[in-house]
């Protein structure tokens, strides 16, 4: 195995190797026993600042991150875009440059624009970690998503994984696809017409748009929460569907559904879960579920990107 | 005068000396029983004490131990664990690439025992520093009580001081001394490498 990442910078899935994927699993498991021991604590990086920009909302992603950091020993400094002079009109360059001068050596950001973290990568000089940019990658996201079926049914080549939901808006979606297929996984996705993007198969998924098929096919299925905010906001728009009641009844993952389809596929849901809306809260919070699992490890997962990155990071 | 002669003369010689053999099989043994009956001596039932080696290599010595121990004096109460210190060494962002981590597999506190820390050879001490801290995540032991099979000597960059030793060198620092363990393949021996024959 390779002691180091192929790249410097986790700007999104798509850019990893198979061999960089391994080696972030293999860091995480051992930080995965780190954050059980008494002390949870290693002093990696006690050298290191990071600043943590949120120019979106979020609450686990971001309390993940700031976890991580801390039992690395890292010091952190906490942006968010609301309050700040964002609001004023300053440039995202213009912002991230002046927390740079700052002497910060490592920015996790998250950004409503696809794309933000690769222009800032072009134009500032500091190591760049992807925490979701609008609907296009959610690395981490995706890699913890992997890295907790494996726990649970061990090396992902040649299994089954079908992704339900809203693919169309999902970060999250394209995050699985490439972190699936970079390890061997057949990947399926199930969903609306409406909401799953026309070219998808030429990323080498399979489409399925009866949830019936898809859960019997699969292994393991990642529900997608329906993103209500990125749903048509005004009239004029055409909505993706006509209602969450006419959503649920086609698209909820309930006892129903698994009897049908005669499976009982591993779950994971990325949270925020809209309870009775994807998901009943009875699956939701079952046997087979692996939500809980998949917040515990996203912080060792983030560990592990964060050590590995910051190997590179000179002194 | 700061360096013994021995060193001296390894120093002059180095180019043209080939793999050395430190202890062979037979003094490997010898010197594995007498580590246990020190350890048996100052431990007695070893209720209060734990053994403790370093991933990767002071594993394999420790867990030797534990099961001579055991076959010595069946009844004795050892627990045993394997400490990795990847994430507490003080080179991080020194080397080109990171250390791979290993396991740590401690199912115990060492809160008020005595430890026993196991590493094959001790060399600059700074992999024993990096242990001392990784292992106050256990809890803080009465005593921490270091055993290598191995001492380099005169190469001591922290002041670190073993009380078990199983045989102590003298060497320069670009030699290497190899501990060969039979799950190597080979009988399990010690061997003094020099810089020019990797």
């Amino acid at each position: 195995m390779n002691n180091s990442l192929s790249v410097r910078h986790l700007l999104g899935i798509k850019q990893l190797t198979p061999e960089d994927i391994q080696l972030i699993f293999h860091h995480a498991e051992k930080f995965k026993k780190v954050i059980n021991q008494p002390i949870k604590k290693v002093p990696s990086l006690r050298d290191i600042t990071i600043a943590n920009l949120f120019f979106e909302n979020s609450t686990r992603t971001k309390l993940s991150f700031e976890l991580a950091e801390k039992r690395l020993s890292a010091d952190i400094v906490n942006f968010s875009s609301s309050g700040s002079s964002v609001k004023k009109g300053e440039t995202l360059i213009d912002t991230v440059n002046n927390i740079l001068s700052m002497k910060i050596d490592m920015v996790v950001m998250r950004h409503s624009s696809p794309g933000a973290p690769h222009f800032l990568k072009e134009n500032t000089n500091t190591v760049i970690v992807n925490a979701g940019d609008g609907t296009h990658e959610h690395p981490t996201q995706g890699l913890l998503d992997s890295f907790s079926i494996r726990e649970k049914i061990g090396d992902l080549k040649g299994k089954k994984v079908a992704i339900v939901g809203d693919i169309k808006h999902s970060r999250v979606a394209l995050s699985n696809i490439f972190c699936l297929q970079k390890q061997g996984a057949e990947v399926m996705v199930c969903g609306p017409a409406t909401l799953i993007p026309r070219n998808i198969k030429e990323l080498g998924v399979q489409v399925e748009y009866d949830l019936v098929k898809a859960v019997e096919w699969a292994d393991a299925v990642n529900m997608l929460r329906i993103q209500i905010e990125r749903q048509a906001s005004s009239d004029k728009e055409v909505p993706n569907f006509p209602s969450l009641r006419e959503y649920s009844n086609l698209y909820q993952l309930n006892n129903e559904v698994l009897i049908k389809a005669k499976n009982n596929p591993l779950i994971l849901h990325p949270g925020p879960i809209n309870r009775g809306v994807e998901i009943t809260t009875e699956l939701a919070d079952g046997e087979q579920s692996l939500v809980l699992q998949q917040v515990e490890n996203g912080v060792a997962i983030r560990m592990a990107v964060i050590y590995l990155l910051a190997s590179h990071i000179k002194r | 005068m700061k360096f013994p002669l021995a060193s001296l003369i390894c120093f002059i010689f180095a180019p043209l000396m080939k793999p050395k053999t430190l202890l062979d099989k037979k003094l490997f043994e010898l010197i594995i029983n007498r580590l246990c009956y020190e350890l048996i001596e100052n431990h007695d039932d070893f209720i209060n004490t734990v053994i403790i080696g370093i991933q990767p290599r002071g594993v394999v010595l420790a867990e030797l131990i534990y099961r001579r121990l055991k076959k010595i004096a069946p009844k004795i109460a050892l627990q045993y664990g394997a400490l990795d210190i990847t994430f507490f060494r003080d080179d991080f962002r020194r080397r080109e690439d990171p250390v791979l981590a290993n396991t740590t597999k401690i199912d115990f506190l060492i809160e008020g025992k005595r430890v026993i820390l196991v590493d094959d050879v001790l060399f600059t001490g700074r992999t024993i520093r990096s242990a001392f801290d990784a292992l106050l995540a256990f809890g803080r032991p009465d005593a921490i009580e270091l055993l290598v099979l191995i001492e380099r000597r005169f190469s001591l960059q922290v002041p670190v001081n073993p009380k078990y030793v199983g045989k102590s060198v003298d060497s320069i620092a670009s030699q290497r001394v190899l501990v060969k363990w039979k799950i190597d393949g080979e009988p399990d021996k010690v061997i003094l490498h020099t810089s020019t024959d990797e």
